[in-house]
């Protein structure tokens, strides 16, 4: 029967949000790195990964670039470069 | 890679967006037994547009104003069914959904005593429909339906207490808290979920495409709402102040002109004036200055 | 298992031997001894459902909505104003396949207010994907919400059922019933099973938006379901004789008398049984007359319907409700039966009669008898007052 439209989450691959970026995109310069977690914390998109000191990461097949991350991280060891080319992503 | 497999990534809110921010950490907070009713708005059609969800919960939207009848009826099948003690239930919507079009289901709720989190994601417009004024617009905002113009500086009405009406209802547990602060919400959800009974808590959700501030800007101009005394952070608990955080007070320009909705504003000392005031009460309500 | 009841006793009695974990409802008159019995059950611990008290119709349209989707059977019963306030919510429940049951004690709409029975309410909502069935009397309504369960939750339906049972006439009317046992009715009505549910165990989103590319195909799909409910309601009408002894043919019409018959009323709900009195007296004069009831509205039989008319040359059909500016619903129905058809009466008139509660006399339906001659009419009103339009306003 189609209708009910429901949907599992494991079933969900979500939207490539990645696309989205065109300036700028976090750059983690795994120097100062505390291990606060709150550039994990206040990522909109919940696309940080990582639980030890210099071992954060972004997903950027979803991150949008917003660059909450950097704005919020107490070391400043996240740092918004220009977009590259997409390529170097894959 | 999934950071958060209860609010996953790919979800298409625009970049910065405070409310995305609230719904993750709501949801972590609650944990994965957490069935949750969700009011159309922003959240629900950028969370699960099919054939995607981000929520790795049980989810389910009906319509605009129902999700705290829709969790009423999901927490008395819970109870039912057995399950109600090992299961959470958290409805939700925006600012409008709440507190205007959702406030009868939402006041039925409170009253009947369901033991359900209802969550306020408080953008401060009809964010969805393309920023057009609600109840819970600050005075004097300039939104699509309360333009500034040239006999008006926006929004002519203060922003309606919802807090204080869910209060109001004797509830057990009333807060609100901000995506500026991330820890503070995550603690206030986590406590809620040990108090029986309904509660309520209110997130302050800056909105960038809404408010007109760059995306970046998301944290500055949250706590800049705090930090002034326009969004008072405070909990009470059976109707009872018990907790509030205390500042500093900021002049409210410093908040007016982070972002574009209030830019209108920055020539009229009588307009700042007037908003000045609304911090001042705030102030002094909630006892929000810092004590020498 | 015979008893002297009143009609909405009687539902709230086979509610009860249905066993919904969840109830919610708003008074509104006429619907209110169904929820006060019902409510009454739980305070008694008779009854185990959660029965949720709540501010409107609307949420109490959510409430069971909520219950549902956890996977639970649900009820809620409401009147007129009280439907038309939950009709956002009536038309979500059927797009989300969900197998709510509901009691629509069927009375007229406001302006001017008017607390009595017309079938203006449910037929306002028809197409709203649930499944809508009308009763003719207590017998009838007591069967068919155990029916309307069955159906529901059936895998191939999924959709909501409206049991319509006029407001007064049958839930105030006091009867001698047939009430089913419970092991008769455990036997009909198994466990409600759900497809899906919100569960933690294994979640799911439900409620999704659907862009262009999907949101046509689910309303096909409740297009197709409805067709098919045509065979299921045969189906599920033998299953139900075999257990409780009855005589239903396939609850979707009734034919009185219209195997011969040259002139023939088409009618719904109880005022079928004041026809039936008249079609017995008119037949006893030796006039071919005869009577066809609509036991379901939605799906409309049309290919039964057909079947059943397509020899006779005049039908009139009388609507409790109306649909301003256009031909009254059940009429429309009617003469979609017959379009680009080989047969086909020569007249189909369209009458009207019972609004808010107006009687439908004897005498009310041999006019409409009378009036059935070769000039086909179109929602002609029975039973007029000339002297109150007369009146003109402002003089």
């Amino acid at each position: 029967m189609f209708g009910p439209l429901t949907v599992k989450p494991s079933e969900s691959k979500g939207d490539k949000t990645g696309s989205w970026r065109t300036l700028v995109r976090p750059h983690y310069l795994h120097k100062d790195c505390i291990a606060c977690r709150m550039c994990l914390l206040i990522c909109p998109e919940g696309c940080v990964s990582g639980k030890e000191k210099n071992a954060f990461s972004v997903n950027y097949t979803y991150c949008k670039g917003c660059g909450l991350c950097a704005d919020i991280c107490p070391k400043k060891d996240i740092a918004m470069v220009p977009e590259e080319q997409k390529s170097e992503e894959k | 890679m999934e950071n958060s497999p209860l609010f996953k990534s790919g979800h298409t809110a625009c970049a910065g967006c405070g409310q995305a921010i609230a719904a993750r950490l709501v949801i972590e907070a609650a944990g994965p037994n957490t069935i949750v009713a969700n009011n159309t708005g922003c959240l629900e059609v950028f969370s699960t547009k099919y054939p995607e969800t981000a929520w790795g919960v049980p989810w389910i939207h009906s319509l605009f104003e129902n999700s705290a009848a829709v969790a009423s009826g999901i927490e008395a099948a819970l109870i039912y069914l057995g399950k109600k003690a090992t299961t959470n239930v958290i409805a939700q919507g925006g600012d409008g959904s709440t507190g205007d079009i959702g406030l009868q289901a939402l006041s039925g709720m409170l009253e009947r005593g369901h033991d359900i989190l209802y969550v306020c994601y408080d953008n401060e417009a009809y964010m969805n429909t393309g920023v057009q004024r609600s109840g819970l617009t600050p005075f004097d905002t300039n939104t699509t339906t309360s333009p500034s113009g040239k006999i008006s500086s926006g929004n002519i009405r203060p922003k309606k207490p919802v807090p204080e009406i869910c209060n109001a209802h004797g509830i057990p547990y009333v807060a609100t808290a901000s995506a500026g602060f991330p820890q503070d919400l995550s603690r206030k959800v986590k406590k809620a979920f040990t108090i029986k009974g309904p509660k309520y808590i209110q997130v302050h959700v800056p909105c960038p495409l809404g408010w007109r501030h760059e995306s970046n800007q998301m944290l500055p101009v949250a706590k800049l709402a705090v930090e002034t005394g326009l969004y008072p952070l405070f909990e009470y608990e059976n109707g009872i102040l018990v907790n509030r955080k205390q500042i500093t007070p900021k002049p409210v320009e410093e908040y007016l002109k982070s972002q574009g909705r209030f830019k209108h504003l920055l020539n009229s000392p009588e307009e700042i004036k007037k908003i000045q005031e609304i911090a001042d009460n705030n102030i002094k309500k909630y006892g929000l200055k810092v004590e020498a | 298992m015979k008893e002297f009841v009143e009609g909405s006793h009687a539902i709230a009695q086979i509610i009860k031997a249905c066993q919904p974990g969840v109830i919610s409802a708003y008074p509104i008159t006429p619907q209110t001894h169904i929820v006060e019995d019902l409510a009454q059950m739980v305070s008694n611990g008779e009854l185990g459902s959660q029965f949720v008290n709540v501010e409107s119709e609307h949420s109490a349209a959510s409430v069971v909505l909520g219950g549902s989707a956890t996977g639970v059977r649900v009820y809620t019963a409401t009147s007129s104003q009280g439907l038309f306030y939950m009709q956002e919510v009536v038309f979500n429940i059927a797009g989300m396949r969900l197998p709510v049951v509901m009691t629509c004690a069927n009375r007229a709409v406001s302006a001017p207010i008017n607390i009595w029975n017309d079938q203006q309410d449910s037929i306002s909502l028809r197409d709203s994907g649930w499944i809508q069935i009308y009763a003719e009397n207590n017998q009838e309504a007591v069967d068919f919400h155990l029916i309307a369960y069955r159906l529901a939750e059936d895998k191939r339906v999924m959709l909501p059922v409206m049991v319509c049972m006029d407001g007064f006439i049958l839930t105030h009317g006091m009867e001698t019933l047939d009430l089913p046992e419970q092991d008769k009715v455990d036997k009909f009505l198994p466990k409600y099973n759900p497809l899906y549910k919100l569960d933690p165990a294994d979640p799911i989103s439900m409620g999704l938006l659907a862009d262009p590319d999907y949101y046509m195909e689910t309303r096909f799909a409740i297009q197709e379901t409805m067709k098919s409910s045509i065979d299921y309601l045969s189906e599920i009408s033998g299953q139900f004789n075999a257990v409780f002894g009855r005589d239903y043919k396939d609850l979707l019409i009734e034919e009185y008398q219209t195997k011969d018959a040259e002139k023939v009323i088409v009618a719904m709900g109880s005022v079928c049984g004041t026809i039936k009195e008249v079609v017995d007296e008119q037949r006893s004069k030796g006039k071919k007359v005869g009577l066809l009831r609509i036991i379901a509205f939605r799906p409309f039989p049309y290919a039964r319907i057909y079947e059943a008319l397509k020899h006779v040359s005049k039908i009139a059909v009388l609507d409790k409700a109306v649909s301003l500016g256009a031909y009254a619903p059940i009429a429309v129905e009617m003469k979609a039966a017959f379009y680009g058809k080989k047969k086909a009466p020569q007249v189909i008139s369209s009458f009207v009669a019972g609004l808010g509660g107006r009687d439908i006399t004897l005498e009310s339906v041999r006019e409409i008898f009378r009036r059935l001659s070769a000039k086909e009419v179109n929602s002609d009103f029975i039973d007029l007052k000339p002297e109150l339009l007369k009146e003109e306003y402002g003089k």
